[in-house]
């Protein structure tokens, strides 16, 4: 008599499916674009060319500009190719046969943030390497407040891609998120420094913490972006777990 | 496929963290007075029914009868408003870390990832499991090799049901849910799905399956259940929905039948009614004789009625307007 297989671990199966999902974002050749080759662009485009001119305050515009880019490839991931992917494979009915298996709920979006998680620190190691090559110098007491922006700004973004892949249809999932994503590039504050109400979006919270870290441009310290991502992180997850749909 | 199972009893055990199974049950699956509604739309309306462990259970019903809601209810999918539903002896509801590990679920349309390529997927499904099925064997078994190194998106409707029904079955588990198996399957493909379906019954293995094919009904199941307006219209045998007698008389050269109730060795009868040729009857009288049957003649007779389809049953009771 054959038992059934039973199920492994849980940190064996969570890891499984966070090596799965980065899989799946990087091979999609037009997350990828999202992901690494717009920043990358955009990076050389304010370093190296007048095409667009950033506010740098007498600095050098790479030390502006590169903690902008990581924000904006963090939004990037954990936002549009997120929300994209999900809806996706919400509406294929992805998310519904992964939470039969042993896998369940809760491994399947532990495995989605730890998957977004590896896609970051492979962005971070490209787009870090290329701004150190444009002269990028980034302070590195400002450390732990990036890597605290980088959790928390992941944590805010990869709830509010869940929240539109989880209540939209697919396609409205497609063109919002890549909407959304164009409208905070250009306004919300990610990779220029934004004014007024538009800094306390999320996108401006963490291209500003970012900015004031590891930047090295006397902006504050980041750690009133921090709060301001936490309470994002809060309301949006509550949000999800309110209105979020499975099937 | 493995060695030979017989139809396991749930076991009584301990896992590591603190729930005891039940002890033994006898049904796989058991809905009791189960409603379930979608805003106004009653998917479910008081739907009880039953499927006994180590048996092929299909459910049949027209479009949006309640068969999907009924199996993600049972998956876990889905709670229900009120009723009671049990799965394995268990609640799916509250218990769904216990059964997840020993039910295997195909879902309608597939339900796999589009980006993913199939036999990776396969393996990734595969190490949820502490134990899993060989997956190289079920490449094997359903032909999925060809397309192993395919993206999902890519795949024919008949390849994703089959990956599919891959993904159902890595786990080894007790129960099968698998809903509409063969929908969109070449008659090949089909062939291949439904013997794996009877080694999985063979094996001890428990299935509950829908379906809007009556051969396949026919063909595979022990029991079957007829639902419509989310409840239960119908249910039993094939041959006793059909009802057929099982006494070896309707027939021409018919044999009793112990599956349909007819004592096993009951001597055959072949009931020949209206009139033949002489030389029809001496045929009739030599096959009966080769096989051992009695004859009997009623040449005024009326020819005996043909016996129902499945199909015939199913459409008297649910009707033949469009869903």
């Amino acid at each position: 008599m054959t038992e059934h297989a039973g199920a492994s671990p849980w940190v064996v199966r969570v890891l499984s499916h966070a090596g799965f999902e980065m899989r799946n974002l990087l091979r999609n050749g037009e997350q990828l674009l999202l992901t690494v080759i717009l920043p990358a662009i955009v990076l050389v485009v304010l370093v190296r060319t007048d095409l667009v001119r950033l506010d740098v305050g007498g600095q050098d515009p790479v030390q502006v500009a590169a903690p902008g880019v990581l924000a904006l490839a963090i939004m990037s991931t954990a936002f549009t190719s997120n929300a994209i992917a999900t809806g996706f494979d919400r509406r294929a009915g992805a998310l519904q046969l992964l939470a039969t298996t042993p896998l369940g709920r809760s491994g399947l979006l532990g495995g989605k943030v730890v998957g977004v998680f590896a896609v970051e620190l492979v962005q971070i190691a490209l787009l870090g390497t290329l701004a150190v090559a444009l002269g990028w110098r980034p302070a590195l007491s400002g450390l732990p407040v990036a890597i605290g922006a980088v959790l928390l700004g992941t944590a805010a973004f990869t709830a509010l891609a869940l929240l539109i892949a989880g209540t939209l249809r697919a396609e409205a999932v497609l063109a919002g998120a890549n909407l959304l994503w164009l409208l905070l590039v250009v306004g919300g504050g990610v990779v220029f420094p934004a004014s007024g109400v538009l800094t306390s979006l999320p996108s401006a919270a963490l291209g500003d913490a970012l900015r004031a870290s590891l930047g090295g441009t006397g902006a504050g310290t980041g750690l009133l972006e921090l709060v301001l991502l936490a309470v994002w992180t809060v309301l949006l997850g509550g949000a999800t777990v309110r209105w979020f749909r499975w099937h | 496929m493995g060695g030979t199972r017989r139809p396991r009893p749930v076991r009584s055990r301990l896992p590591r963290w603190g729930f005891a199974y039940p002890a033994a049950v006898t049904f796989c699956v058991e809905l009791t007075g189960v409603h379930k509604a979608f805003g106004a739309t009653r998917a479910l309306d008081g739907l009880s029914l039953t499927a006994e462990q180590g048996q092929i259970t299909a459910v049949l019903g027209p479009n949006g009868a309640g068969k999907s809601t009924a199996m993600a209810i049972c998956e876990g999918l889905h709670r229900a408003d009120s009723g009671t539903v049990r799965v394995l002896g268990l609640d799916p509801a509250t218990s769904a870390a216990l059964l997840r590990p020993r039910v295997g679920v195909m879902i309608q349309d597939g339900g796999l990832p589009v980006m993913a390529r199939a036999e990776e997927l396969l393996h990734h499904v595969s190490r949820m499991y502490a134990r899993p099925r060989d997956v190289g064997e079920l490449v094997d078994t359903l032909g999925l090799a060809p397309f192993a190194r395919t993206s999902v998106r890519r795949l024919s409707g008949g390849q994703r049901q089959r990956l599919a029904l891959a993904i159902a079955l890595v786990g080894c588990p007790d129960l099968v849910f698998l809903d509409e198996p063969s929908a969109g399957l070449d008659p090949q493909a089909r062939l291949a799905v439904w013997a794996m379906v009877e080694q999985l019954r063979t094996d001890g293995v428990s299935v509950l399956l829908t379906t809007h094919l009556m051969d396949e009904a026919a063909r595979l199941a022990d029991h079957v259940v007829i639902i419509d307006h989310g409840q239960v219209i119908a249910q039993g045998t094939v041959a006793g929905l059909t009802g057929a007698t099982g006494d070896g008389a309707a027939h021409l050269g018919s044999r009793p039948r112990p599956d349909r109730g007819a004592p096993a060795g009951a001597p055959g009868t072949m009931h020949l009614t209206g009139t033949f040729t002489p030389e029809v009857i001496s045929a009739v009288e030599h096959l009966a004789r080769t096989h051992q049957l009695q004859v009997r003649t009623d040449p005024t007779g009326a020819p005996p009625a043909p016996e129902r389809t499945l199909e015939d049953v199913f459409l008297e009771l649910t009707g033949r307007s469009l869903r």
